[in-house]
């Protein structure tokens, strides 16, 4: 596998921060930004998103039936469906659809126009087109930039976006040599027209993708703002549709709610200015430009035609497979298939916003869902060498309108690229200091990432010795060559003294107990006859134990008993390593250490978001049914909790308050929002005398071990800086996770600390 | 109701910088002429006592098409809450005529103005039903903003007028 090197990596990385940056960050973040607006007012978001997934799953499910409808539907319309294996074989069918339909003058060179499709993107449809001495022309006129400047897409809806215009503009100038040079948009779209219009009214034949087809009527959508696939569709008397199997629905019903979110996911348009509905051959009279004394309704003379449509128009249906029905028999993969290629995962991603596809891609495919696209259609490789800019933030969950789970895909196939790669020279040192459940030939640095807490508790129980020795020139040296930790980072600081011994030192239970009950009688409110089993996920336990000594402090300040047993880890490190099998083991260890006190009715409060985020998130895929649900419904994030507490009538007098005008600078968490408990810690920020202002980026740039890698540094710090720049006014800033922390800390070289710290009593200062 | 629903269609093109007209059937010829301009092709009207000015030309020849700078067209219906109106592609060239030219006027029955998407797909079923297969939702102007900016009427007409005929 033509891996690049850690090295490699980091300067392209620099490099697309540099060039591609600053373009990809307006255009993205400003479509995140309206499709996170037009979300927010569309009253029946959630049923659409239900709806638009059961469609796509029961579609997919019925596959093979649907293209069998879809073939009877087209034929009897007079039209042809042909089912591709490959992109090879669809490029050849095409080929000769257009040779057939090329102008009888052999010196003539066929001609075909086409509109946007990422699945001929795929396929490569237009080198093989001009291999076979077929003139291709894209018309949607960021693709056509690409194609002048001989570029590739960066984006699956805004291909060109990582062209500023005066980029264009100069592209356009050299190219074309325009008497006045090109300067605004204005100028550069009408000459596009112009220019375009000329040889969409000459061209053979018209070449367009399909955001849906209607299987039991064969109605194709084209979803456009531009209107040219329109125009590609209707005006060469042939028109070519091509799209993967996976774009059929049913039935024209079932197209409403995709009408109703793509542009909405897309663009945070409400709807595009296009949503074309084509049963081609349509009655629509065929357009000769070159007999312009014709009227275009010749022989029809104006009145209505029969249900056959115009009988010079031919069409065909160009269903492509290329590894589909493969991924619709893998359970991981299968959910690939009810994208609808929006690009709202992309826009949503903070990574992919400051370094676009080309950083993010694979062959063809872009962004969060690239993974599993390229992971279908072009093989493993394709997918590994992007995939690991994924953090598993979870910010492009809420943002599919499909509801697909990208960064369990991104899990997936990080498993199985862990799985494939060659045996490494460093195995057998990594292996003996941190056993897991994976097979040989896994990359250190994941390995060594992947069993965090292994290496903490070493670490704490050799410290302060492990934390001089990790700060050594030569130790970071060999961390960076051996593990691709960046030494640019400021690694954690192990204590020696863990959470958990703290806990028994002081005491234990039994005089948790005391002090809850002692608070319980100062306090005449309220009467919360809880327990609590805080959990010491591995920073808590190990580097951040101040947050868990907050946590344990406030709650029994409200009446809250708790315990703090040594508990096994999340698999939350593991799962971002892509090490599925040490998760999933992990996990049955959780649930069996805490199986005692869910059934005893005790709550399970935890402090870092991203284990919360395991627990109620991929647990469903690790565990049984019911423990799933049972530790789901029993665990809480801290803050959430006790805003719980508090709306239960616990007195927030209890807490150390503030004056009520105290602004503090609050950043959740991403995935603290996509569990939807951002709001939980505003309001006890309220509850308790503070005025909280929140961050709106999509996230710190950390996303735990991914900001130690050396290849991540500067991406890391370019996203961690928009978030920084939102934060840095206030006085106090707090943050709910290790690493958007850690993060914060450096770039705002203050502490940052978490919001139990401020909140619990004897209060936090900075 | 209807006129509830007209006046929220009205508000939806606003905001996509389109204007609306409402009109009577018997004034309806008189203020498509003051709108078009000319050279202008069109396909026929198939509202009872509404026909195309004279310098309308209908069943035009492809020159015309490309030259003329508005196309007027009937559409089947439209749809309130997004602005959006329904053109169907006719044997009489509704579909190009209504894409080609830079100007396209929208002729529209009032009692053909549903409130939202849902009645658009009632609709859209309806006309499916009745063999009328291949129909264009289009909502506004044809915009791109691949040059480095919203511009407007790139592949279709950069400038929409609709009118709603009052008494249909
Ligand atoms: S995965 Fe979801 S958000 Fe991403 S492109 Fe596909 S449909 Fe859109």
């Amino acid at each position: 596998m033509a891996q690049r090197t850690r090295s490699q990596q980091a300067d392209r990385i620099r490099h697309l921060l540099e060039t591609e940056g600053d373009a990809i960050h307006a255009q993205t973040s400003a479509s995140n930004a309206r499709r996170g607006d037009v979300y927010d007012v569309t009253d029946d978001l959630e049923a659409l998103r239900t709806d638009a997934r059961a469609i796509k799953e029961d579609a997919i499910d019925d596959l093979p039936e649907l293209i069998e409808t879809v073939r009877e539907a087209v034929e009897a319309n007079g039209g042809t469906v042909y089912v591709a294996d490959d992109a090879a074989d669809a490029n050849a069918y095409v080929a000769d659809v257009v040779e057939q339909n090329g102008s009888t003058d052999a010196a003539d060179e066929p001609s075909v126009v086409k509109s946007k499709s990422m699945t001929t993107e795929e396929i490569d449809l237009n080198d093989a087109l001009e291999a076979d001495g077929i003139d291709v022309t894209e018309t949607d006129l960021g693709e056509w930039v690409l194609q002048v400047a001989d570029d590739t897409p960066s984006h699956i809806v805004g291909p060109a976006m990582h062209l500023s215009r005066a980029e264009i503009a100069d592209l356009f100038n050299e190219r074309f040599d325009p008497d006045e040079p090109f300067e605004t948009a204005e100028e550069l779209t009408r000459f596009a027209r112009d220019h375009l219009g000329e040889i969409i009214t000459d061209a053979d034949v018209g070449i367009t993708g399909a955001n849906f087809v209607v299987a039991d009527s064969g109605t194709i959508t084209l979803v456009t703002n531009e209107g040219n696939a329109r125009k590609c569709a209707v005006t060469p008397d042939t028109h070519v549709a091509i799209a993967g199997v996976e774009k059929l629905i049913p039935t024209l019903s079932d197209l409403e709610p995709f009408v109703d979110l793509i542009a909405k996911s897309a663009t945070g348009q409400p709807i595009s200015q296009y949503v074309t509905m084509l049963t081609p051959p349509t009655d629509s009279p065929t357009l000769e430009f070159d007999s312009p004394d014709e009227p275009i309704t010749a022989g029809g003379g104006g009145g209505a035609a029969g249900p056959i449509g115009d009988p010079d128009r031919e069409f065909h249906l160009v269903l492509l497979d290329n590894g589909r029905m493969d991924m619709r028999e893998d359970d991981q993969l299968r959910e690939t298939l009810y994208c609808i290629r929006c690009g709202a995962c992309s826009n949503s991603c903070a990574n992919f916003q400051s370094v676009g596809g080309h950083g993010f891609g694979g062959e063809t495919y872009s962004g969060g869902i690239a993974t599993g696209w390229e992971a279908g259609v072009h093989g493993q490789d394709s997918a590994a060498e992007f995939n690991d800019l994924c953090t598993g933030c979870t910010n492009c969950v809420d943002a599919c309108p499909v509801k697909i789970d990208i960064p369990w895909i991104n899990t997936v196939v990080r498993d199985r690229v862990n799985r494939s790669d060659e045996p490494e020279a460093y195995d057998f040192l990594v292996d003996g200091l941190t056993p897991d459940a994976e097979s040989g030939g896994l990359d250190p640095g994941k390995r060594f990432f992947g069993n965090i807490g292994t290496v903490a508790k070493a670490a704490s129980a050799t410290a302060p010795v492990s934390n001089w020795l990790a700060d050594a020139g030569p130790v970071r040296a060999a961390l960076e060559r051996t593990l691709g930790i960046d030494r640019r980072r400021d690694l954690p600081t192990f204590r020696r003294e863990s959470l958990v011994d703290w806990f028994e030192k002081r005491g234990g239970f039994a005089a948790s107990s005391r002090r809850a009950a002692q608070a319980d009688s100062r306090d005449d409110g309220a009467d919360v006859d809880r327990e609590v089993v805080c959990y010491p996920d591995v920073y808590t336990n190990y580097v951040d134990t101040e947050r868990g000594k907050a946590a344990v402090r406030a709650l029994e300040a409200l009446g809250v008993p708790v315990r703090v047993p040594d508990l096994p880890e999340s698999g939350r490190a593991a799962l971002s390593q892509g090490m599925i099998a040490t998760a999933d083991r992990q996990a049955s260890r959780v649930y069996a250490a805490l199986a005692e006190d869910l059934d005893a009715g005790r709550d399970v409060v935890v402090i870092e978001p991203s284990d919360l985020a395991a627990m109620h998130r991929e647990y469903e895929r690790l565990l049984p049914e019911s423990s799933y649900e049972r530790l789901r419904e029993g665990s809480y994030e801290i803050c959430e909790y006790v805003y719980g507490l508090l709306e239960n009538g616990a007195d927030p007098s209890a807490l150390s308050t503030g004056d009520g005008a105290e602004p503090v600078a609050y950043h959740s968490h991403c995935q603290q929002r996509t569990l939807d408990l951002e709001a939980q810690t505003v309001a006890v920020l309220e509850r308790c005398g503070y005025a909280p202002v929140t961050s709106d980026a999509e996230c710190c740039g950390m996303a735990g071990s991914f900001g130690y890698k050396r290849e991540y540094y500067e991406l890391s710090m370019d996203v961690g800086e928009r978030l920084a720049g939102q934060l840095e006014g206030a006085d106090t800033v707090v943050a709910s996770g290790t690493s958007c922390g850690d993060q914060l800390e450096t770039l705002l070289e203050r502490d940052v600390p978490h919001p139990i710290e401020l909140l619990a009593p004897g209060r936090y200062r900075a | 109701m209807t006129v509830d629903t007209v006046g929220r269609f009205e508000r939806a093109l606003e905001g996509l910088d389109v204007e609306l007209e409402r009109v009577s059937a018997a004034d309806a010829t008189e203020r498509i002429e003051t709108i078009v301009e000319e050279p202008a092709v069109g396909a026929p009207l198939p509202f009872e006592g509404v026909s195309l000015p004279d310098d309308v030309t209908t069943g035009p020849t492809t020159a015309e098409l490309e030259a003329a700078r508005t196309g007027v067209t009937p559409v089947g219906f439209a749809i309130a809450e997004y602005g959006t109106v329904a053109i169907e592609s006719t044997a009489d060239g509704a579909e190009p005529i209504s894409l080609y030219p830079d100007r396209h006027v929208a002729v529209v029955a009032e009692s053909d103005v549903v409130p939202d998407l849902s009645a658009g797909f009632t609709r859209l079923a309806d006309g499916f039903d009745a063999g009328r297969e291949s129909v264009v939702f289009a909502t506004g102007r044809s915009a791109t903003a691949d040059m480095g900016d919203l511009v407007h009427g790139v592949h279709g007409p950069g400038t929409v007028r609709v009118i709603v005929l009052e008494d249909r």
